[in-house]
């Protein structure tokens, strides 16, 4: 091993792989692009939702309340909601979100209500759909309202005070500091999108030093030099690395602009999709990557070189970027926890502790080990790098 | 110096099964000298000169080039080789320049003395015009021009041709076979392989005709003439190949 040959041979294509355009777009622009567009896309569909849901004055059958028509008419006066008459098969226009909600006025209701004897009044929605449970919301804030001025009212015909009703009141106060809670909504997804950068910024170069250079005949130029192989074979997984941590660097740099952003006001929305992450914690997350990055570009240099063309490599990496997102995504389910077992499972391993290290909680042995048994991973993925790069039925395959 | 002895190359492929590629095949070429391989396609010319350049390992036998064991040191082998073949492609997104300096850093010359070997071969090839643009957009000639400079930047003792004229029109073949001149003139040991019967005639010392993986005959050309009793080179060598696939 020749530390100059190395540097000769990375520098060598690190240039050339600047000089082509996709890897500079997997390399810079997809990451410096990605967080801000996927940021100002969730915020903006996801506000905009909302508040078209919340700005809509929700539709309401009213079924029954013939004998109640003090009740029925305050409801067709609230402004909070628009009641309809009674239709034949409601709960079919329910289903077809024709309208939000029917509300079951029961017999004697005006009468029951003097006497502290009403039948329930039923509610039918659509569990789980946003603007129904909208409207949900506003027809039981109505009858609650109802029902404190019935209770009022008989409490002031016994003569007693109106405090009654509420004797004491129940406060909620959150004790997670903001970005704790920026942890769990947004921990799972950033562990994600590094992987995710991590990986397709080695894809491109990775094809293009092995299976790219067999295919245009510059292999056999290149292995005429006197440059040991190890040599040559460590400067283009150089190389790779530098394309992947660029990759997840820049990532994290536009994460961060967007951030200063966001704080700076340029929208309540963005900052309501990206909460303030910790910073310790993102400094955990860059430090688990990077064996995994390492493992990634000595897996895709080993699996790239065996192939004997671009195409043939892309065939064999397109899957390989399923069985990284399945550990990835099983890691943002909400019931898996780290275990000393799960700690053991490459990229999973990352996935679950970055989400813990988000929230701000640090299993340091696990850590350990993740760290531990990644680099192991990496150690055996590069040394294998270099065993394939000595076999000459692989470099001159046929 | 070249020296092959016994070198023998067997690949296994999964259809074709084994394949002896070259078979025991051993010769020797003096400083000075262009000793030229000719064989038809599949004969084995490639294989052998990669062996000879330590891009293959052989099966069996071995070889000195330079003065260094190919098996034992073919790293040293490859400081003092030059191989231009028609599968040693040029960087496209490098230029020039950069990929002969690449090519003198990778051979562990020093910075000033590559800039100073660069403007020399410059001169001698003639790359001025296209020294400093991108290798994608060359013609045929051109980047053969910068192959050679290219093999040339540290100096070799010996060179090793693969079909180095495949594809190249009359007038770049011909600065081909002018520049391999003068390596013979430079006292540099030369390999040639070609399946051109008139390259051989106009270039090589000694030829060796070669089959199937195997060395059937070797002489100058006048020597190759007498045995035969044909004047003509194509002649010779169907001769010499034919008699050997009826025997
Ligand atoms: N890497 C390899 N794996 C398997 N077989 C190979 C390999 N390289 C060459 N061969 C086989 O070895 C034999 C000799 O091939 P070689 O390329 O040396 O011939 P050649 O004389 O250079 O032919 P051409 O004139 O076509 O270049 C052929 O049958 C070829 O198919
Ligand atoms: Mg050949």
């Amino acid at each position: 091993m020749n530390g100059k040959n190395i540097a000769t041979v990375y520098g060598k294509e690190l240039r050339d792989s600047l000089r082509d355009r996709r890897t500079l777009l997997s390399m810079i622009i997809i990451p410096l692009l990605v967080v801000p567009v996927l940021v100002y896309a969730v915020s903006r569909i996801g506000s905009r939702a909302y508040a078209s849901a919340r700005e809509e004055i929700p539709v309401v059958m009213l079924l029954g309340g013939a004998d109640s028509p003090r009740t029925v008419a305050a409801l067709r006066q609230s402004p909070r909601f628009r009641i309809v008459s009674e239709a034949a098969g409601y709960r079919q226009l329910i289903s077809d979100k024709k309208i939000r909600a029917a509300v079951q006025i029961p017999p004697g209701f005006d009468a029951g209500l003097g006497a502290g004897a009403a039948r329930p009044v039923v509610i039918l929605h659509y569990q789980g759909e946003l603007k129904s449970g909208f409207a949900v919301g506003e027809i039981e804030a109505f009858f609650r309202d109802v029902r404190e001025k019935a209770v009022t009212a008989s409490l002031a015909a016994h003569g007693l005070p109106a405090s009654l009703v509420t004797p004491f009141a129940v406060q909620r106060e959150n004790v997670a500091p903001p970005e704790k809670v920026g942890g769990n909504a947004i921990g799972g997804l950033v562990p994600y999108l590094i992987i995710m950068l991590c990986f397709t910024g080695a894809v491109y170069p990775a094809i293009d030093l092995t299976a790219g250079e067999k295919e245009r005949g510059t292999m056999e130029t290149l292995l005429c030099s006197p440059v040991a192989r190890v040599d040559i074979v460590l400067g283009k997984f150089f190389t790779v690395l530098t394309s992947s941590l660029c990759a997840i660097g820049l990532s994290l740099l536009s994460m961060a602009l967007t951030m200063a952003l966001a704080g700076a006001g340029i929208g309540a929305t963005v900052r309501g999709a990206l909460p303030p992450l910790d910073p310790l914690g993102l400094a955990g997350v860059l430090a688990m990557v990077l064996p995994v990055a390492v493992l990634f570009s000595a897996l895709l240099l080993t699996i790239a070189l065996c192939a004997k063309s671009s195409k043939e490599a892309q065939t064999y990496l397109t899957p390989l970027a399923f069985v990284v997102l399945l550990p990835v995504a099983v890691g943002l389910l909400p019931g898996i926890e780290l275990n000393s077992r799960l700690a053991l499972v490459p990229i999973l391993n990352l996935s679950l502790v970055c989400k813990e290290m988000l929230s701000g909680v640090w299993h340091w042995n696990y850590i350990a080990l993740i760290f531990g048994s990644t680099c192991a991973y990496a150690g055996v993925a590069l040394a294998l790098a270099v065993r394939m790069f000595n076999r000459e039925d692989v470099l001159f395959r046929s | 110096m070249i020296e092959a002895r016994s070198l023998t190359k067997t690949f296994r492929d999964k259809k074709r099964g084994e394949i002896r590629a070259v078979e025991d095949l051993s010769f020797r070429v003096e400083p000075g000298r262009i000793y030229g391989l000719l064989g038809a396609n599949g004969a084995g010319k490639t294989t052998a000169l990669r062996l000879l350049a330590t891009l293959l390992q052989p099966t069996s036998g071995t070889a000195t080039v330079a003065g260094f064991d190919v098996v034992a040191e073919p790293a040293r082998v490859r400081a003092n080789v030059g191989f231009l073949a028609t599968s040693t492609a040029l960087y496209g997104r490098l230029t020039a320049r950069e990929t002969i300096a690449y090519f003198g850093r990778l051979n562990g010359l020093p910075d000033a003395e590559i800039a100073a070997r660069i403007q020399r071969l410059a001169d001698e090839l003639d790359l001025h015009e296209f020294l400093d643009r991108r290798c994608e957009k060359f013609s045929t000639g051109m980047k053969q021009k910068t192959s050679i400079a290219r093999t040339l930047i540290h100096d070799p003792a010996v060179m090793i041709f693969d079909e180095p004229t495949l594809g190249l029109d009359v007038m770049a073949a011909r600065s081909v076979v002018r520049f391999v001149r003068e390596c013979r003139a430079r006292g540099k040991t030369v390999i040639y392989s070609t399946h051109v019967m008139s390259e051989v005639e106009k270039l090589c010392d000694t030829i060796g005709i070669i089959h199937g993986g195997r060395l059937l005959a070797e002489d100058t050309l006048a020597g190759l003439r007498a045995r035969t009793g044909e004047q003509d080179m194509e002649e010779i060598f169907v001769r010499i190949a034919g008699t050997e696939a009826v025997a």
